[in-house]
């Protein structure tokens, strides 16, 4: 009884020991808003990688890619139908993207996905990364009107609207362009190298140059080549305006053409050059999906490639994306697969979407991991506070400890004083640690905005995180055991000074001045 | 008779080590305290007069002799004995009083109860162990100081409820180092007063330690120490 009232009083007048414990306080704070921030961003890197990819990806790696599809997701569900919920069949192709930017040409490397818009969506989260509401809902290869990004500042107008405006501009500027060189030239045979002279390769030029006399026909005001969608990082980069706000700079919005090489499915493979016409833009968040992809039509992509067997007029794919239902075991129906189509057997790579973000996610868990001992250290550094402050406080209360054991009490009843008072201090010090960890944690977007205002340094940047606002979790569970081992450490730090305590000889305790 | 005593003390040696050398300071003393009186004791100081009263407490080991408490041997029994014989048996007050300074003076008086017991049964006697503090406190004066901590007192108060604290437990024999020692004579006067009343009303056997001759005069019974033993210097009660 009278150790507590003892330690809750030492705790009231002992201000020195309230300081030794503003260490493990901030321990707990930091370990808190380094696990939340954590979470929220490994939950948010998870769900936007798993909404990227499918459950199972199987591969091909072979540039015809799989004859028969049909005939492998009859094996596959064979195999483990029960465990499937969807799937998906597409074709993927390294490619070159070739934007038309003021004349010059920029080229971008991307892999080109030829999807299937019906089934793409049942397997991954594809739509919900479009910018045009509508997409969003239902994809399609289909330019819009208008109305794409309508909550993004500063998104250029794109769509149809733009699209006549900027053909009909085109028009206009190379009529004008020809009525120069008409005057400058004198009149002659000079007119033929006027032209290459401007050192610009007009876009007609372009298209004359690609489809010949199909251009002739072809009407940009009202006909679209086929649709690509395009990671919107892809024909786009990020700076900071004069008022230090983040805007995008995009060379190609929906309703301009671009133009993408790849190379077509024969075992002698030539570059495929085609013209495509952007219909909206992938966003997803993640920079190494949204600078490296482009997205179009499966169809048109099989016919592009000549995927189709002049024979029997099957269609191949090069990649199945399967979705499982929900609560299967990614690794056990992985394995099923790879026994199924062993490696050795069929150019065949089946993965998970964890194998393919392996790395990248285990650098995080890493990453946790190491914030976390490292925080703990300090923790663990203000245990050593505790030690030194607590052995002091034991040499103050010499004669207190003298006195106890004069009215019987035990050396155990003295140690177990200086034990419940680490014990309480470690509860005060992290207890108000969890609430200004919870606190920060909750106004973290405010504080960094502070911070950001006061320094003029963008304490979490969206040029390079793609998230507008710090994502963070609190997960009860972390939160105990940050309590638990910062009391824990702080008890452990008591014991020292409470078996000197205990130990202490009364008559020397009591003659002590 | 064994059980006219309350405390005996056998042949008790003792000795501390400075720098190697072997400083004696009890020399085998034998003490016997008589049940119901006041027992002075003298000497100068560093006589051992001290020594031997931690001893009595137990709060130190003889090298040799013993300690018995109404004829049960205490110095050499078990750790959890000794601290119940230091709780419950006997009442210790010092020079310096030795108050807890976190705690008021009612809560000081009520430590050894929360020592002697264990939460739960001092949680469920607490407003008992509360009215037995309260009339200590009333018994030795200090009714009206009860929520004041050590230091908003005065050396007196600050004895008296030492005095308080140390009855607490309803001990056989109260110990006394020195009670006076650091008092003015008139509060000294007061403290000796008080412990006279206790022994002449309660019956309180009181074992003081001094080394002012004028308080051990008023004695029932008066030893003195000298060169490590004990002699008797005067009884006003003839003991057996």
């Amino acid at each position: 009884m009278y150790r507590w009232l003892l330690c809750f009083r030492y705790l009231r007048t002992r201000y020195i020991a309230l300081a030794s414990i503003i260490s493990v306080t901030l321990g707990v704070a930091t370990l808190i808003v380094v696990n939340s921030v954590m979470a929220g961003f490994s939950s948010e890197m998870h769900e936007r990688l798993h909404g990227l990819a499918s459950d199972i990806l199987i591969e091909c790696h072979l540039s015809q890619g799989m004859p028969n599809p049909e005939g492998h997701l009859q094996e596959i569900m064979k195999v483990c139908g029960d465990q499937i919920a969807g799937h998906s069949a597409s074709v993927h192709v390294p490619a070159m993207l070739g934007i038309d930017f003021n004349g010059q040409l920029i080229t971008r490397h991307v892999n080109l996905v030829g999807l299937d818009p019906e089934s793409y969506d049942l397997v991954s989260h594809f739509g919900r990364y479009l910018l045009h509401p509508d997409n969003q809902k239902r994809v399609s290869f289909d330019l819009r009107e208008d109305g794409y990004a309508p909550d993004r500042e500063h998104f250029p107008q794109a769509g149809w609207n733009y699209r006549r405006a900027w053909t009909a501009y085109e028009a206009a500027l190379a009529e004008e362009r020809e009525r120069m060189q008409t005057l400058e030239s004198t009149p002659g045979a000079a007119s033929d190298s006027a032209g290459p002279s401007f050192g610009m390769v007009a876009p007609s030029e372009l298209v004359d140059a690609g489809e010949g006399d199909v251009a002739k026909e072809f009407d940009p005001s009202r006909e679209q080549y086929p649709g690509i969608i395009l990671g919107i990082a892809t024909c786009s980069s990020r700076f900071r305006d004069a008022d230090d706000q983040v805007r995008d700079h995009f060379y190609c919005r929906p309703g301009n053409d671009v133009r993408l090489m790849f190379p077509n499915a024969s075992d002698n493979a030539k570059v495929v050059n085609q013209r495509f016409t952007v219909v909206d833009m992938y966003e997803s968040g993640m920079s190494e999906y949204d600078s490296t992809f482009a997205f179009c039509r499966l169809d048109q992509m099989q016919d592009f490639r000549g995927m189709i067997d002049p024979e029997t007029g099957v269609r191949s794919v090069t990649t199945i994306q399967l979705k499982l239902v929900e609560g299967a075991d990614l690794n056990a129906v992985r394995d099923l697969l790879r026994k199924r189509f062993p490696a050795d057997v069929f150019a065949y790579n089946i993965q998970t979407w964890r194998d393919m973000q392996g790395p990248l996610l285990a650098a995080v868990r890493l990453e946790t991991t190491i914030l976390n001992i490292l925080l703990f250290l300090i923790i663990a550094v203000a245990g050593f506070g505790i030690l030194a402050t607590f052995f002091m406080i034991v040499v103050e209360k010499t004669r207190d400890i003298g006195t106890l054991k004069a009215l019987g009490a035990s050396g155990r009843g003295v140690m177990s004083i200086f034990l419940s008072y680490g014990l309480l201090l470690g509860f005060v010090g992290s207890g108000a640690g969890l609430i200004g960890g919870l606190l920060f944690v909750r106004h973290i977007n405010e504080v960094a905005s502070v911070i950001e205002s006061i320094t003029g340094q963008e304490v979490f940047d969206p040029t390079v995180y793609y998230f507008n606002e710090i994502p963070t979790i609190i997960a009860p569970f972390t939160l105990a055991w940050v309590m638990a081992g910062a009391m824990t450490i702080a008890v452990l730090a008591s014991v020292l000074p409470a078996i000197r305590a205990a130990r202490m000889n009364p008559v020397k305790a009591l003659r002590f001045e | 008779m064994k059980s006219d005593f309350v405390l005996q003390a056998r042949g008790l040696v003792k000795s501390y080590h400075k720098n190697r050398i072997e400083v004696p300071v009890l020399r085998g003393v034998n003490l016997d305290v008589p049940t119901g009186v006041v027992t002075a004791l003298v000497g100068r100081s560093g006589s051992g007069k001290s020594t031997l009263m931690h001893l009595l407490a137990t709060l130190d080991h003889p090298d040799a002799g013993q300690v018995l408490y109404r004829g049960e041997r205490i110095d050499n029994a078990s750790r959890s004995r000794r601290d119940i014989y230091r709780n419950r048996d006997i009442g210790i007050i010092f020079q310096f009083y030795h108050l807890l300074p976190e705690l008021t003076a009612i809560e000081n008086v009520l430590t050894p109860m929360m020592i002697g017991r264990s939460v739960w049964s001092y949680f469920r006697n607490r407003n008992e162990a509360r009215r037995r503090a309260e009339a200590m406190l009333d018994r030795v004066g200090l009714l009206h100081r009860a929520t004041h901590k050590p230091c908003e007192m005065s050396g007196g108060e600050m004895q008296r409820a030492a005095i308080a604290r140390a009855l607490m437990t309803d001990p056989s024999i109260l110990l006394a180092d020195e009670p006076t020692g650091n008092l003015d004579t008139e509060t000294g006067l007061d403290i000796l007063k008080l412990l006279t009343e206790l022994n002449q009303d309660d019956g309180l056997t009181i074992l003081m330690i001094t080394h002012d001759d004028s308080i051990a005069e008023g004695a029932d019974h008066c030893l003195r120490m000298h060169d490590g033993h004990l002699e008797l210097h005067h009884a006003t009660l003839q003991v057996a």
